[in-house]
């Protein structure tokens, strides 16, 4: 037990520190503080165009939405970067449970994916004059925790697939968008066709998204009880089905010998 | 002559490179595609569908930057990794040469953006593509493409000196369509960004290419494309010089 919970802490924290030491300040700050403040400009602004919906609705919904890039590309980064430094090989034939190793590493993801989030509510609200009140936040922040967590989950699963599949950072963009047309981030969920929005509550990040436009608009944390439900429900379904779907390709990995190729 | 063999050889070679990157095929076909979809439904939902054309084109164009952008930064940086940046800097020919027919063909892959959207705009939202002007369209399309190409190579050859190109390519990448008012009129941002969105060239190709679909003065826009264009193409050529210069001197120009 002693052993899985060093893994769990210990390896999650050397693992994130290993992704920071390569994702340095310069990558940092550009991809994960200032992007995000931007794309919450271009949605808000098209939403003024095109006569939308309010700057909180945005600020909110791409707020949420951009913590899927350190969810998504982190956690997949997690096995992409053991493949290319030619670790991968090694850690798998540790005899370290898979459990506390892949879920230690995470953590960390989870606690960047609600930084992330906080900050560019914080910073895009700033920008375009969408306040929210102390207590707002103090509501707000277990929401983005749960969205964080529940993203993570579908990073687990993009973290399997890059097992078998290469091209890790084209399919994490390609979720990233997924997201950003099904989550509600930028049009509700009610506005989308039936099966979209069908799509959208089947993926992380949308009762999210619900739960956190109510809470800045004022709404108790218990009213949104049962959005918060469903989202954890559903990072808990990601997070179960990307743990059995990396040890199922580990094993298929081995069996085909195709773990180093890169 | 030779200057326009090189560039019809790296041209067509640097097509052929990125026309095996998935990754180059998703920023210039999916993405796009993406971003357009979000933006039909943005404005189908403000009730404002008549502007589904004018988005359709925003959303190719954001492609159009984002290719020239990504292939703008990483061109060097991938030259780095492959080691032949060193051998394309001792060539006989300037450096900003022989690069320009790669920042070209980064931009033309931009183009795939524009028919992507269009296409999907057309077949999924029933987008009409009733051009007012139509040869002006076809005209300011691939202007647009090129003035865009050589603005990419002055930002190529800044990252000559920088390790982390790839994070200032996504840095770059938003704000310049939030500033060329891509998918919005540029009316919408602060009166001080007005300057910005002038000295881009984005800007005045978004302009000419929504006034040749849907109406308006195209040949002024047009103008300012090619204008800027060159203005581009003189000043990569000094960048070019310069940062070779530098990175010659301290021996940092593969940067490992």
């Amino acid at each position: 037990m002693r052993n899985a919970l060093r893994i769990f802490f210990v390896g999650g924290y050397i693992s994130y520190r290993a992704l920071f030491g390569f994702l340095s300040l310069w990558i940092f700050i550009p991809t994960l503080v200032l992007t995000p403040i931007f794309q919450i400009l271009l949605f808000a602004y098209i939403g003024r165009a095109a006569g939308g919906h309010s700057d909180q609705f945005y600020v909110v919904g791409n707020a949420i939405q951009y913590s899927s890039v350190p969810c998504l590309f982190a956690m997949t980064q997690t096995i992409a970067e053991e493949r290319f430094w030619q670790t991968l090989g090694p850690l798998l034939i540790s005899p370290a449970g898979r459990l506390p190793l892949f879920l230690g590493r995470a953590l960390p993801v989870i606690a960047n994916g609600l930084v992330v989030a906080a900050f560019s509510l914080f910073a895009g609200g700033l920008i375009l004059g969408v306040t929210l009140a102390g207590a707002d936040w103090a509501r707000l922040a277990p929401v983005l925790l749960v969205a964080a967590f529940s993203c993570t989950g579908l990073g687990l699963v993009n973290a399997a697939i890059g097992l078998r599949v290469r091209e890790t950072a084209v399919l994490s963009n390609v979720f990233v968008g997924i997201l950003l047309i099904f989550s509600g981030a930028n049009v509700p969920l009610s506005e989308l066709p039936g099966w979209m929005a069908d799509i959208g509550r089947a993926l992380p990040l949308t009762h999210g998204i619900e739960a956190a436009r109510a809470v800045a608009s004022g709404h108790s944390l218990a009213s949104v009880r049962g959005l918060l439900g469903r989202e954890a429900l559903i990072g808990v379904a990601y997070s179960v089905g990307g743990f059995f779907l990396i040890r199922f390709f580990e094993v298929q990995s081995r069996r085909h010998a195709s773990l180093e190729r890169v | 002559m030779r200057a326009l063999r090189l560039v019809k050889s790296g041209f067509t070679m640097n097509l052929k490179m990125v026309g095996t990157s998935s990754f180059f095929l998703v920023t210039s076909i999916v993405q796009p595609i993406i971003f357009a979809t979000v933006a039909f439904y943005m404005f189908r939902s403000g009730g404002r569908s008549g502007t589904l054309l004018y988005a359709s084109l925003g959303a190719g164009m954001m492609g159009v930057w984002s290719t020239t952008l990504f292939g703008s930064g990483g061109m060097i940086q991938w030259q780095r990794w492959q080691g032949t940046l060193e051998l394309g800097a001792a060539a006989p020919p300037s450096l900003a040469l022989v690069y320009l027919p790669f920042s070209l063909a980064n931009a033309f892959t931009g183009m795939y953006a524009m028919a992507a959207t269009l296409v999907w705009g057309r077949l999924v939202f029933g987008v009409p593509l009733h051009f007012v002007h139509p040869w002006l369209f076809v005209l300011s399309l691939p202007a647009t493409v090129i003035g865009l190409g050589l603005m990419g190579l002055v930002l190529a050859s800044t990252f000559i000196l920088y390790r982390y190109a790839n994070a200032l390519s996504n840095l770059l990448e938003y704000p310049v369509w939030i500033a060329s008012g891509l998918v919005f009129s540029t009316s919408l941002l602060p009166e001080w960004t007005r300057p910005i969105s002038w000295a881009l060239p984005p800007y005045w190709g978004i302009v000419a290419i929504r006034h040749a679909a849907l109406g308006g003065a195209v040949w002024a826009p047009l103008g300012m494309v090619v204008l800027l264009g060159a203005a581009s193409l003189a000043l990569s050529t000094l960048t070019f010089r310069w940062f070779e210069t530098a990175a010659r001197n301290r021996a940092t120009l593969s940067l490992t």
